[in-house]
C-alpha cells in the first residue's frame, strides 16, 4: 500500500490544512494528478500524488490541520490484490464521532497497512485522550519513532481553530521569518555582483515587440528568467540543494521566481524546465505564474521544486539586491533597476542601459568562482538576446 | 550568627556523629573488628578508644556473626549498640542474626521486644578491593521487612544519619560507599541529626528524573551537568532511604519530568532497581512519555583491575547515554 503524505510546500512548513479532496476512494490515479486541495500560509496549494495506483482509503478529513509527513490517504498500487484487502478496509470513523471512540475502532480494526501498533507513551495516550487528539494523525518524534506527549501536544496546538493564527498574513510573514532567519544563520552566505549591459537585450525586446500584439509583448524580466536558466546550465554547481548528507545538483532547472502578494508577503513559485522552452513559453507561463499565486492556487510542485530563485526588485526602482538563500537552495539572485549609465564601448564613452546583478551563493555547496562563473554567463547570454 | 562552614570530610563526619552520640547517651557503645586500637578498617574510630575507653569502643573477633547477635542482645537489654562490621560482603555471614533475628523478633514477641540496634559497614566497589570487598549487597538486604535501610551519601547525611538512627526502636543498618570516606567539603558547625524518611532532590529539573544513592549519586549529578549542556534538564534524587522507600517524592518527580532513569550499583536482576522500576511503572504507568531504563552494574562479581572494575559498575558516560536514548528527536525544521 502506498502512503500518500502530507507534502512540504517549503521549508519552514509544519502542517496544512486540508480543504477538500479530490478523489474518493476506488478513483484511479496517475503520477502527477492533482488529489486534494491543501491551505497552507502561503495559500491554497492543489497537490499532486507521485504513484499510479486506486485510492484505498482518505485518512485525514477535510478541515484538519495535519503536521507535514502525516498519512492523508492510501493508494494501492497497481500490482496489489483488490478484493480481500478491500473488504478488509475499515470505513472511515464517521465524523462526529468523538476521538476515544475513533482510536477504539482503529484499534479493534487496524487497516490493513498498519504493520505494527503505532509506539505511544502511555502519557501521550492520556494527553490525545484528554486534548481531543487523533493519535493516528499525530507524528512520532520521540524515541524509536514513539508519539511522546510533547508530539500530542504539538498536534493540539496545530489543529487549533483557525481563529488562533491571527490571519493568513501574518502567518506567511512568520513563515518567512522563520525561514529567512534558519537562512541566514546557517548558510554560510557569499556575494559577487557585476554590471551588465542591458543595451543589446533591450534593442532586440524593442524590435520584437514591434512585430508582437500587445497581449504577446515580452517584458525584460522574461529575458533574465531565462538568462538565469542558461547560466545555470554553464555552472551547474549553483542549481541544486544542500542537504545533510551534502550538496545535491538539481535534476533539471526550474527557476524560482520571487512574486511579491497585493497585500503584503512574498512567495517564489517555480517555473519547471526553463532551458527546454523558448522565450514565449516562458512568458506565457511566468505570467500565468503570477495569476494563480496572487488568487492563491498553486501546485506543490511549484512550491516545492525550484532549484534556483530569482528575485527582482529593479520596478521598485533600487539598483542592486544581495538576497538571502532560499533554503534548501544554494543560490539566489539579485536583479536591479535598469539605469542609464555612461559606459566605455570601444574607447569612446556612450549612454548605455545596464542592471546590477548579484548572486548570494551558499558557501558550503558553491565557491566564489562558480558564483562569478555564473554571472559571466549570465552577462553572456544577455549579449546575444536572439539566442535566448 | 552562625559560625562559618568546617571543612571536613565524609570519614571525619561519620566519626563526628559517633562521638556525638557516645556523648549524649551513655548507653550507646561501639563494637566491631578492628574498631579500637586498630581505628577501624576505614579509620572511622580512630581515637574514639582513647577519648571513651575500651567499654565504648570494643574489638571483637573474627566472627560477624557473634558480634553482631551479640549487639542484638545488648540491644534488647537496652542499651544502644553501634555495630560496624568491615564490609556487606562480610556481613552474609551475620545474615541469620540480621534476617532471622533483628528483623523479627518485634514481630514474633508480639511487640514485646525491639531491637533498637544499628549496623553500619562499607558497601560498593571503587577502590581495588575485588569481588570479595566490593559488592553492594544493600540493595538485597532492603529485600527485608523489619529492617530500615538507609546511605547516606552527603557530609550532612554523613554526620546527621546515625543519631536519628540510634533514636529508632527498630534495627537500621547504615551502607557508606567505600569511595566516599575521602571525600572533602563544607559542613555547618552545627549539623546535627537529619530524617531518614525521605528521598532529597540533589539538583531539580523538568525533563528525566535520574534516581540514585550513594556514591552514584555524584555520578550522576555529573551527568547532569554534562546533559544539561545539552539542553536536557535532570532532576537528580538522592533516595537516602532504600527500605522503606520514599515513593511519594519519586512519584513526584516521575510525574513531572515522565522519564526516569534509576542509577544503582547492584546488579541489574531482582535488583532495588527493579523495584523502584516496578513501582513507578505500577503507580505513574499513564503519566510516562518513555520507557524506565536503568544503569546497573555488570552482572559479574567486581574485578580486581582498575580498569575492568571501572567498566562493571555505572559510570557518568552510561548515565548520559541512557537519557539521551529517552530523549525525543530534535523537531526538524
Amino acid at each position: 500500500m502506498i502512503e500518500f503524505r502530507m507534502p512540504t510546500l517549503g521549508a519552514d512548513m509544519e502542517a496544512g490544512t486540508l480543504v477538500e479532496w479530490l478523489k474518493k476512494p476506488g478513483d484511479a490515479v496517475a503520477r502527477g494528478d492533482i488529489v486534494a486541495v491543501v491551505d497552507t500560509e502561503k495559500g491554497a496549494i492543489e497537490i499532486e500524488v507521485f504513484d499510479a495506483g486506486v485510492i484505498e482509503r482518505l485518512v485525514v478529513e477535510p478541515g484538519q490541520k495535519t503536521p507535514v509527513g502525516t498519512v492523508l490517504a492510501l493508494i494501492r498500487s497497481p500490482e496489489e490484490p483488490t478484493g480481500a484487502t478491500l473488504k478488509a478496509v475499515p470505513p472511515l470513523p464517521p465524523p462526529a464521532a468523538a476521538p476515544e471512540r475513533a482510536i477504539a475502532a482503529s484499534s479493534t480494526a487496524p487497516p490493513p497497512a498498519a504493520a505494527a501498533r503505532a509506539r505511544v507513551s502511555p502519557a501521550a495516550r492520556k494527553a490525545a485522550e484528554q486534548l481531543h487528539v487523533n493519535l493516528e494523525a499525530v507524528e512520532g518524534r520521540g524515541p524509536g519513532g514513539s508519539i511522546t506527549v510533547a508530539d500530542v501536544e504539538r498536534a493540539a496546538s496545530l489543529a487549533k481553530p483557525a481563529a488562533a493564527t491571527p490571519d493568513r498574513l501574518s502567518g506567511m510573514r512568520a513563515a518567512m521569518a522563520a525561514a529567512m532567519a534558519h537562512a541566514k544563520r546557517e548558510i554560510p552566505h557569499l556575494y559577487v555582483s557585476t554590471t551588465v549591459d542591458l543595451t543589446p537585450s533591450l534593442m532586440w525586446l524593442k524590435d520584437e515587440n514591434q512585430r508582437r500584439p500587445v497581449t504577446e509583448r515580452l517584458l525584460p524580466v522574461v529575458m533574465f528568467i531565462k538568462a538565469v536558466a542558461r547560466a545555470c546550465t554553464e555552472v551547474p554547481a549553483v542549481n541544486g540543494f544542500w542537504t545533510d548528507h551534502g550538496s545535491v545538483q538539481g535534476t533539471g532547472v526550474h527557476v524560482g521566481c520571487a512574486i511579491a502578494l497585493r497585500g503584503g508577503g512574498l512567495v517564489a513559485p517555480a517555473l519547471h524546465d526553463v532551458p527546454q522552452k523558448n522565450l514565449d513559453t516562458v512568458a506565457r507561463e511566468f505570467a500565468d505564474l503570477v495569476t494563480r499565486t496572487r488568487a492563491g492556487t498553486l501546485r506543490s510542485s511549484e512550491m516545492s521544486d525550484a532549484t534556483i530563485t530569482l528575485t527582482n526588485l529593479g520596478d521598485l526602482g533600487v539598483e542592486s539586491a544581495y538576497a538571502i538563500i532560499y533554503p534548501p537552495q544554494v543560490a539566489i539572485v539579485g536583479v536591479g533597476r535598469i539605469v542609464e549609465r555612461p559606459w566605455v564601448v570601444d574607447g569612446r564613452i556612450e549612454p548605455r542601459s545596464v542592471i546590477t546583478v548579484s548572486m548570494s551563493a551558499d558557501h558550503r555547496a558553491v565557491d566564489g568562482r562558480s558564483a562569478g562563473s555564473f554571472l559571466t554567463a549570465f552577462d553572456r547570454a544577455l549579449q546575444a538576446p536572439d539566442k535566448l | 550568627m552562625s559560625a562559618s562552614p568546617v571543612r571536613t570530610t565524609y570519614r571525619e563526619a561519620v566519626r563526628e556523629a559517633i562521638r556525638d552520640a557516645m556523648r549524649r547517651d551513655p548507653r550507646v557503645f561501639l563494637m566491631g573488628e578492628d574498631v579500637g586500637k586498630y581505628g577501624g578498617a576505614y579509620a572511622v574510630s580512630k581515637g574514639l578508644l582513647a577519648e571513651f575507653g575500651p567499654e565504648r569502643i570494643r574489638d571483637t573477633p573474627l566472627s560477624e556473626s557473634a558480634f553482631v547477635g551479640a549487639g542484638i542482645g545488648a540491644a534488647i537489654g537496652g542499651t544502644r549498640p553501634i555495630v560496624e562490621v568491615m564490609t556487606v560482603n562480610f556481613s552474609l555471614l551475620a545474615l541469620d542474626q540480621i534476617v532471622n533475628n533483628a528483623a523479627t523478633l518485634r514481630h514474633m514477641s508480639g511487640g514485646q521486644v525491639s531491637v533498637p540496634l544499628v549496623i553500619r559497614m562499607a558497601t560498593g566497589a571503587g577502590r581495588q578491593l575485588a569481588a570479595q570487598h566490593a559488592h553492594s549487597l544493600e540493595g538485597w538486604l532492603a529485600h527485608i521487612p523489619g529492617i530500615r535501610i538507609v546511605a547516606p551519601a552527603t557530609l550532612e547525611d554523613a554526620r546527621g544519619m546515625l543519631w536519628t538512627a540510634l533514636e529508632d526502636p527498630d534495627p537500621v543498618l547504615v551502607f557508606e560507599h567505600q569511595t566516599l570516606y575521602n571525600m572533602e567539603g563544607e559542613l555547618a558547625p552545627d549539623a546535627g541529626a537529619v530524617d531518614i524518611d525521605r528521598a532529597a532532590i540533589r539538583r531539580a529539573g523538568s525533563d528525566v528524573s535520574l534516581i540514585t544513592y550513594g556514591a552514584s549519586l555524584f555520578k550522576a549529578l555529573t551527568a547532569a551537568d554534562t546533559l544539561a549542556t545539552e539542553g536536557v534538564q535532570c532532576e537528580v534524587i538522592d533516595l537516602r532511604t532504600l527500605r522503606p522507600l520514599d515513593m511519594n517524592t519519586l512519584l513526584e518527580s516521575v510525574r513531572k519530568t515522565r522519564r526516569v532513569v534509576v542509577v544503582d550499583e547492584g546488579w541489574r536482576s531482582g535488583s532495588l532497581s527493579a523495584e523502584i522500576v516496578t513501582r513507578i511503572a505500577e503507580s505513574a504507568f499513564y503519566d510516562l512519555d518513555a520507557p524506565p531504563a536503568r544503569v546497573c552494574s555488570a552482572e559479574v562479581p567486581i574485578p580486581y583491575p582498575k580498569h575492568l572494575e571501572d567498566a562493571a559498575v555505572p559510570q557518568p558516560h552510561a548515565i548520559v547515554a541512557a537519557v539521551r536514548a529517552l530523549m525525543p528527536a530534535p523537531v526538524a525544521r
